[in-house]
């Protein structure tokens, strides 16, 4: 850990929206000096074999996350709550189109 | 056989294919060289594809002047058509870029030319439809890294200043009206002044006559092929 890391180019987390998909997903990063230029990467690196219909880029700075060590307390409570799945409710035989 | 030299202008109308056809295949080797050489792993990506892109729009004319194969592989220097430009070293980054521009501001043009001229087969004018949009998108990089490295670091603009004056002798067989018209722009936003008009510039390579560059690049590109003719994988 001596030497002081080299200079990188900020960091932008890419966003996709395919031809038949509803909202944009997460498919990586890129490096770029700024948001033009990711724009520009991102078309080059994710959608060479026309996975897109448009692209977002976010500076990856500005995305704020939980703690990996709040897990726990975030997550877990929901594993038991079973009631909260579709499934866990019988249909009465009286509806239909359900 | 079909070969520049026996058939200089084509059936077609007023547009030459060949220089066409030569200027893409031989500028598409000229990238290729960048692989895994690229500053950036983005850009490494981003200088394939523009080279394939290349690729595929000189096969697919050279597919309609005869045999592609024999074409791309076993003519000699003198009889490619493609312009100068396309066969200078790749340099450095800058001038790689600048080139690039160069050559954008001519195709980008010249494609719905040749997309829209109907005495030219409907092969080809598939081929120009295609290289509208893929050339739109060359012209879009080239320009911003002209500018980004123009108007940059001390060292970049001064890399490109050398660039500029390097590659204005080149222009001869793409500068038109409207290439002037494209790219001053650019080079104004890159605070590069352009270099004046009537500057002395090279002869073309319709006669036959290139740079020494291009032997070397012949060399390396056709040696497999002419190792082991009619090989395939």
């Amino acid at each position: 850990m001596s030497a002081p890391p080299r200079e990188q180019w900020p960091l932008w987390e890419v966003f996709l929206r395919s031809r038949n998909g509803l909202h944009h997903q997460h498919v990586g990063s890129v490096h770029a000096v700024d948001a033009e230029m990711a724009i520009e990467n991102a078309r080059d690196v994710y959608t060479r074999r026309g996975e897109a219909v448009s692209i977002w880029v976010v500076p990856s700075a500005t995305i704020v996350a939980s703690d990996p060590a709040d897990k726990d307390e975030l997550f877990d409570p929901a594993l038991s709550k079973i009631y909260r799945h579709p499934t866990f409710y019988e249909v009465p035989d009286g509806v239909a189109n359900i | 056989m079909a070969s520049p030299t026996s058939n200089a202008a084509g059936p077609y109308a007023a547009i030459d294919l060949w220089r066409i056809a030569d200027g893409c295949l031989v500028l598409s080797h000229r990238l290729s060289e960048w692989m895994s050489r690229a500053p950036t792993m983005e850009e490494d990506i981003a200088l394939g594809n523009i080279a394939l892109d290349l690729l595929g729009q000189s096969r697919g004319l050279l597919q309609v002047l005869g045999d592609e194969d024999r074409l791309a592989y076993f003519r000699e220097p003198q009889e490619f058509r493609n312009p100068l430009i396309c066969e200078l070293p790749r340099g450095d980054f800058g001038f790689t870029m600048l080139r690039q521009l160069f050559v954008d501001c001519w195709l980008v043009d010249l494609w719905p030319d040749v997309a829209a001229d109907d005495t030219v087969p409907a092969e080809v004018r598939g081929v120009a439809e295609k290289a509208v949009k893929e050339n739109a998108y060359h012209l879009r990089h080239s320009s911003s890294w002209v500018v980004r490295l123009g108007d940059g670091t001390e060292e970049s603009r001064r890399r490109m200043q050398e660039a500029l004056d390097a590659l204005w002798p080149y222009r001869g067989e793409v500068a038109s009206d409207r290439w002037y018209a494209r790219i001053e722009p650019v080079l104004t936003e890159a605070t590069l002044p352009m270099p004046p008009r009537d500057a002395w510039t090279q002869r073309s390579s319709a006669d036959g006559w290139h740079t020494e560059h291009l032997g070397y690049l012949l060399a390396e590109m056709q040696s497999l092929a002419r190792a082991h003719p009619g090989a395939s994988w």
